[in-house]
């Protein structure tokens, strides 16, 4: 509304001739003001939907980490959707072979921007105790990540805190991608 | 009658007749005898041993190639079957020499069902091709691979990337040629992928479908997502290495896993664990096998929309963990057990945790009940569904809650006792028609059976030691390895070359959450397995998939996934 500065000539336009809000007739404690980016920011960390690609054990964990004694949806994340287009989390919960490596590139791609991705456990992060044949040796060879868990599985309160890591980082950053 | 030095109950002298100079030679392995026999006898033998009223090795238990290379001079691979007779309770083996140079051997999918996705790995993996398969295509390795992986000359750090998944139009394309189906109308079919990433995928398991309206007419299902290689890895690493690879093969009762790997080193050492080691092992197989049933009913049920279920079953299940992870230190992947024994012995306090969930299994199994099993959506869902017959399933190669869904009680703690199982008291629960209902009411039933059965090993555990007295299998205690030099130099042997396991092979099962579990393993006398074979139950389970979803509702092919238990650890490896 700044830039109404000016060129005002309705009805409001005494009230923002001095390009500020005179909050004579706004009850303050009714409105906060904040920059568009910093509210979508925080609307953004507090409904995380993640898509659990979960293809191994640390899927189990994953399970673990949403029933209610870890209870994801503490952080507001428990709306686990399975349709990358509806996520904006890919946790990749488990480890990921040459076969799999095309379609977790796909669903990457899927995903609508911002997103973000954590690695869950040592066989996403740098394909574990697999270093053999038929395993990817990390799925930061095929799609960017955000953040790694180390574990073998993690525990769910590791999971938890790359979730509240993830939070504060789109928090902290102005312009998410 | 005595065959390769094994005592045997059955007869085998009208087989013997059958095949006459089929027979190359009579041997055996640890668990049963063996004859080898020339790869052109190979149909006959298996249709003789298995309709012949004497013999009825009605179930193929596993099927499998060894790489003989380092073995032997005479030709490069033995394929090896594994027969077993459920109403004798016996088994046999059957090994096939195939020359390298022309590596066939007659395919056995006309007799056993299983044998399709056997004899698929089987090419997969070592590049044997079985003559007469309807669709000898990998199975576990992609579309794209070069070699075959379980061959001693491939490198297993050779990795192989894949550009594209597979379309599996080609696979489909056989079905319709194979296996015309009537088709109601003439309305356009669609052909939908179900997979690899769905929400009623448990882990990444893919189907292709091809609906008429909402009727499944095809189902072609892809599984290797998961293959990571397990076998190839045993082989690189001692035989006490292994044991946290197995945690990860059916990664929700990983315990149970340790327990049938070791078994089957034991039992090819020649080695009998101690009494007490027995008791421990029976109850933490019997925790893993609730554990394992929570995790599949649970799932199962939110598949079919029943939500609630999962938090109530899942709740018991964080409890069992608790339990667990104050003995083996792990939640989920325990790494517990150990050949000759046990890495550590309990403590009080996981006697007074059992105890406690003694107490809440029946409470939280019994609140899941009363939301279910009267449910008119859970009924309307579940009855009649995936409906499967006995015979049709021993075919398939069904073990477990699975086959005793069908109204066959089979069970190996029952059948073939091993560690100390005859000594409890326990039923058999089983089914009526091996429907989705069946599956998972057995499932619960046996939960309460699992506790009966802790219960009484509990109150039974004897005092002693946990682990054998064998200066080759176990390491020795600090106190003798400082104190004396026989125990130093058993104790630098051991770190040094590992386990002291004799040349030979043998194959051992038991009875895991999913069915038959079991292990064979070749011995070269190294310090680690020359192979290492897994008799997957759900790998076998899920290749009858196909038959029973076609003619189903799209909906119910989700009931029926969750219904099998298919846990991609242990169906790719
Ligand atoms: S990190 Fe460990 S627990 Fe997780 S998928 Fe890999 S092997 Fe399984």
């Amino acid at each position: 509304m700044t830039d109404q500065k000016g060129k005002g000539s309705g009805a409001g336009a005494d009230r923002v001739a001095t390009g500020r809000f005179t909050t004579d007739e706004i009850p303050p404690e009714s409105v906060m003001l904040t920059r568009l980016d910093a509210a979508l920011n925080w609307a953004r960390k507090n409904s995380l939907w993640p898509l659990p690609f979960g293809t191994a054990c640390c899927a189990i964990e994953f399970m673990g980490m949403v029933s209610s004694v870890f209870d994801l949806s503490r952080f507001g994340a428990e709306v686990v959707r399975f349709s990358p287009r509806q996520s904006d989390l890919l946790i990749v919960a488990g480890t990921v072979t040459y076969k799999q490596a095309p379609i977790l590139r796909r669903i990457y791609e899927q995903m609508a921007e911002p997103k973000w991705v954590i690695s869950m456990g040592v066989c996403a992060s740098s394909g574990g105790f697999y270093d053999n044949y038929c395993t990817l040796q990390g799925i930061d060879k095929v799609i960017p990540v955000d953040y790694y868990v180390a574990g073998c599985p993690p525990r769910p309160e590791a999971v938890l805190q790359a979730l509240v890591e993830i939070q504060n980082r789109i928090v902290a950053n102005p312009a998410p991608r | 009658m005595t065959v390769g030095s094994v005592e045997t109950r059955t007869d085998f002298a009208p087989f013997e007749a059958r095949l006459g100079d089929g027979i190359l030679s009579r041997d055996r392995m640890v668990g049963m005898p063996v004859f080898r026999i020339k790869r052109e006898a190979i149909a006959d033998a298996l249709r003789f041993l298995r309709d012949e009223p004497g013999l009825r090795f009605n179930m193929l238990t596993d099927l499998t190639v060894v790489d003989c290379i380092g073995l032997h001079d005479g030709d490069r691979f033995d394929a090896v079957y594994l027969l077993h007779s459920l109403e004798r309770r016996e088994r046999v083996a059957l090994k096939c020499p195939v020359p390298e140079e022309d590596p066939f051997i007659d395919s056995a999918t006309p007799l056993f069902k299983n044998a399709d996705w056997l004899e698929r790995e089987a090419y997969d993996q070592y590049g044997v091709v079985f003559r007469g398969h309807p669709n000898l295509k990998r199975i576990l390795n992609h579309k794209e691979f070069v070699g075959h992986p379980l061959r001693k000359d491939y490198d297993i750090y050779k990795g192989q990337w894949l550009s594209e998944a597979d379309d599996l139009l080609d696979e489909l394309e056989i079905r319709h040629r194979l296996d015309p189906k009537p088709r109601s109308s003439d309305r356009e079919t669609m052909t939908l992928n179900m997979g690899p990433s769905h929400p009623a995928s448990h882990g990444t398991l893919r189907n292709l479908v091809e609906l008429e309206g909402e009727t499944v007419l095809y189902a072609i299902p892809e599984i290797g997502y998961l293959h990571r290689g397990f076998e190839k890895s045993a082989e690189t690493h001692e035989y006490n290495q292994v044991v946290p690879y197995t945690d990860r093969l059916n990664y929700c009762s990983a315990l149970i896993n340790n327990v049938a790997y070791v078994k089957a080193v034991e039992e090819l050492c020649g080695i009998e664990i101690t009494e007490r080691c027995k008791y421990i092992r029976v109850i933490i197989t019997e925790l893993s096998r609730i554990m394992d049933h929570l995790v599949c009913n649970a799932a199962n049920l939110v598949d079919i929309g029943a939500l609630t279920n999962y938090w109530y079953l899942f709740n018991l299940r964080e409890k069992i963990y608790n339990v667990l992870e104050s003995l083996t230190g792990a939640r989920l992947t325990n790494s517990y057990a150990r050949v000759g024994g046990l890495w550590a012995d309990t403590h009080p306090e996981f006697e007074d945790g059992v105890k406690m969930l003694l107490k809440e299994t029946p409470k939280h199994v019994n609140d899941t009940l009363k939301l279910v099993a009267r449910n008119r959506i859970f009924l309307d869902r579940t009855v009649g569904v995936g409906a499967i017959g006995t015979e049709e399933a021993i075919s398939y190669g069904f073990t477990g809650p699975c086959l005793r869904a069908t109204g066959y009680e089979y069970d190996l703690r029952k059948e073939l006792p091993y560690d100390g199982y005859d000594r409890f008291e326990f039923d058999v629960p089983s089914g009526h028609q091996g429907d989705v209902y069946d599956r998972v009411m057995v499932r619960f039933a046996e939960i309460f059976e699992s506790c009966r059965i802790v219960e009484q090993a509990l109150a039974q555990m004897p005092a002693g030691p946990v682990n054998v007295e064998h200066p080759s299998i176990i390491i020795p205690s600090k106190k003798e390895t400082h104190g004396s030099i026989e125990g130093l130099v058993n104790h630098f042997k051991i770190v040094m070359h590992g386990v002291d396991v004799p040349k030979g092979d043998g194959y051992a099962g038991i009875e895991a959450a999913n069915g038959e579990l079991g292990f064979y393993i070749v011995s070269d006398g190294e310090m680690k397995p020359y192979k290492c074979k897994v008799r997957a139950p759900c790998f076998q389970i899920y290749s009858a998939y196909p038959r029973l979803v076609e003619g189903g509702m799209v909906a119910d092919a989700v009931a029926v996934l969750g219904s099998l238990n298919v846990i991609a650890g242990e169906l790719d490896r």
